[in-house]
């Protein structure tokens, strides 16, 4: 079904559509829409599922991670301050492999008090094992919610649908609408691999010596490790059904590019304009945009950034003292690759400034004129 | 790709009426990207939505900075803002007033069309007196001033997008078509 709807209610209906069972959340701008449409859905039978009201984000996350403890396919959604204050329990969703999936709505973190875009609060919990999903469009709002439950609950690690505040979560774009009967073909009903339950009682999460815990955390790694390829294969399985594929990483126009931009969220599809626009002047570039960052793409950025002899990383967030996030991610997968293509690090569009095609105009025109970066970062848009 | 940005006051309907078109543009198998202006919208300021429509997909996530239309949902807003900032020449202004065009002075290189649907939104009972709500009436003056859509795709929108008075709404809408047409 073909519909217009904005990207908090796709979020929405990706967790209808992959039957949620218990869902927990405390609204917070600009998230509210998510968990408000879910609430009328429990309320009026068309999601059977349980919607628990907490009086903080913390308690969310722990509501969230009892019910998938007793076997519930779970979903929250928050943002910036929110997600910050369930910081603490996204280590227990990780450690406890629970397959719990979340929406993040990147907004900056306060102060000064801002309710705008950009992907420091998603990347302040990139440690906290938990997969993270950037999206750029409704489309893959919906599609990407499905895919993750499926991806986390194969794994049994949880996993972040981020996307950006307003740009995307109050846009209106035309969504095809997954068929439920399609949806449930695609996602087999949750069969967690042990459950709270008082038919059969076990201890989870208990204290764990230095005999065991360095273990545990080991597995945690070599299954993130396993990530890229089940993304691969649960998004090829979702092309079959749905048509759309499903992709770790969108090169665009990469093969013959001599500079390839590198971005992600709205930022991401906004770059493909000003591609299509300089490819027209004969300018050889390519955007390659990342959506999943954690487990980090690093073959598929080796293999596609390999070719370039210029890499332009875009970042709409920043790790105080060093530089863009995504774009130090890229430098170090690219370490040892024989890559030696110098990586231009580019900060735009903090606290919701707009990026527009002209911005990456200007990201290009800096590139062109260097032949090796001469700022650890480019500041675009900035007033210095 | 048609960019049109709307002007209205909090409380109008203004970013209802973009989507309300957004909906009736993609029955007609429309790409369309509807959204307001980012920020904390509230009653009687100024606010903004804008809209995209291309036959093919979308992907320009920035916001409006030149646009080929501009709608006015407020007409005091004609002179408490530049309503015509980045407007394209040739670019027309569609404005919900009671006067004729030549009544607003803009550089002649906008074309000025004025459409009163306040009286239609007051005759349908929609919103109060003091406050009607303007936002069907306009979308239905839009779509036969720029020929964006069919009227029957607006009716259909409507009737899936408001809950309160969905007739009275389509009334209004179908009024102001019909008196656009009377004008273009």
């Amino acid at each position: 079904m073909r519909k217009v709807i904005m990207g908090n209610h796709a979020l929405s209906y990706g967790a209808m559509l992959s039957r949620t069972q218990v869902i927990s959340a405390y609204p917070i701008t600009p998230q509210t829409q998510v968990v408000e449409l879910l609430s009328e859905m429990c309320a009026d039978g068309t999601l059977q599922a349980k919607f628990i009201k907490v009086e903080s984000e913390h308690s969310a996350m722990a509501a969230c991670i009892g019910a998938s403890i007793a076997g519930a396919r779970t979903f929250t959604a928050t943002s910036a301050q929110g997600l910050a204050l369930m910081h603490e329990l996204l280590h227990w969703a990780s450690g406890g492999r629970l397959p719990i999936v979340m929406g993040d709505i990147n907004r900056a973190m306060a102060p000064g008090w801002s309710i705008w875009t950009d992907q420091n609060d998603s990347l302040s919990q990139r440690d906290t094992g938990w997969m993270q999903f950037y999206v750029s469009s409704n489309q893959e709002v919906v599609d990407t919610t499905i895919q993750a439950f499926k991806i986390a609950e194969a794994i049994g690690i949880p996993a972040m649908v981020v996307l950006d505040a307003f740009a995307l979560s109050h846009a209106y774009e035309v969504v095809d609408i997954p068929e439920q009967d399609k949806v449930d073909a695609y996602l087999p009903p949750y069969k967690p691999y042990a459950r709270l339950t008082p038919d059969a009682p076990c201890a989870f999460d208990g204290l764990t010596g230095p005999e065991h815990y360095f273990e545990l955390r080991y597995k945690l790694q070599k299954d993130m490790e396993k990530v890229p390829a089940l993304f691969d294969e649960t998004g090829r399985e979702f092309e079959k059904i749905f048509g759309r594929r499903l992709e770790a990483v969108e090169p665009y126009l990469c093969d013959d590019a001599e500079i390839i931009l590198v971005t992600s969220g709205t930022a991401g599809f906004t770059a493909r304009v000003a591609v299509d626009e300089m490819r027209k002047e004969g300018i050889k570039i390519g955007n390659f945009r990342i959506r999943m960052f954690r487990p980090f793409p690093f073959d598929a950025v080796r293999r596609v950034l390999a070719k370039a002899s210029k890499i332009a990383g875009l970042d709409r967030n920043i790790s105080y003292g060093y530089h863009g996030i995504f774009c130090q991610e890229v430098k170090s997968a690219l370490n040892g690759s024989g890559s030696s293509a110098p990586v231009f690090g580019f900060i735009a569009g903090l606290g919701g400034r707009d990026i527009m095609a002209a911005s990456f105009r200007e990201i290009v025109d800096i590139v062109r004129r260097q032949d090796k970066p001469a700022e650890e970062i480019n500041w675009i848009g900035v007033k210095k | 790709m048609v960019e049109i940005r709307f002007h209205g006051r909090g409380g109008q309907g203004t970013v209802v009426a973009s989507k309300i078109l957004a909906d009736a543009l993609a029955k007609e198998g429309n790409y369309v990207q509807a959204y307001p202006e980012f920020g904390v919208e509230r009653r009687g300021s100024p606010v903004v939505a804008f809209i995209r429509i291309d036959g093919k997909p979308i992907y320009d996530k920035s916001r409006i900075y030149a646009p080929d239309h501009v709608i006015v949902v407020d007409p005091t807003l004609v002179e408490a803002i530049d309503v015509t900032d980045g407007l394209k020449a040739g670019g027309r202004i569609l404005i919900n007033s009671d006067k004729p065009a030549e009544h607003f002075k803009f550089p002649d290189k906008f074309k000025v069309t004025t459409i009163d649907a306040t009286k239609i939104a007051v005759a349908n009972k929609l919103g109060s007196l003091a406050a009607p709500i303007v936002n069907t009436a306009i979308v239905g003056a839009v779509i036969r001033v720029f020929g964006f859509a069919k009227l029957e795709s607006l009716l259909g929108a409507i009737a899936e997008a408001i809950a309160i008075k969905p007739e009275a709404n389509q009334k209004a809408a179908a009024e102001a078509y019909e008196a656009a047409g009377a004008i273009v």
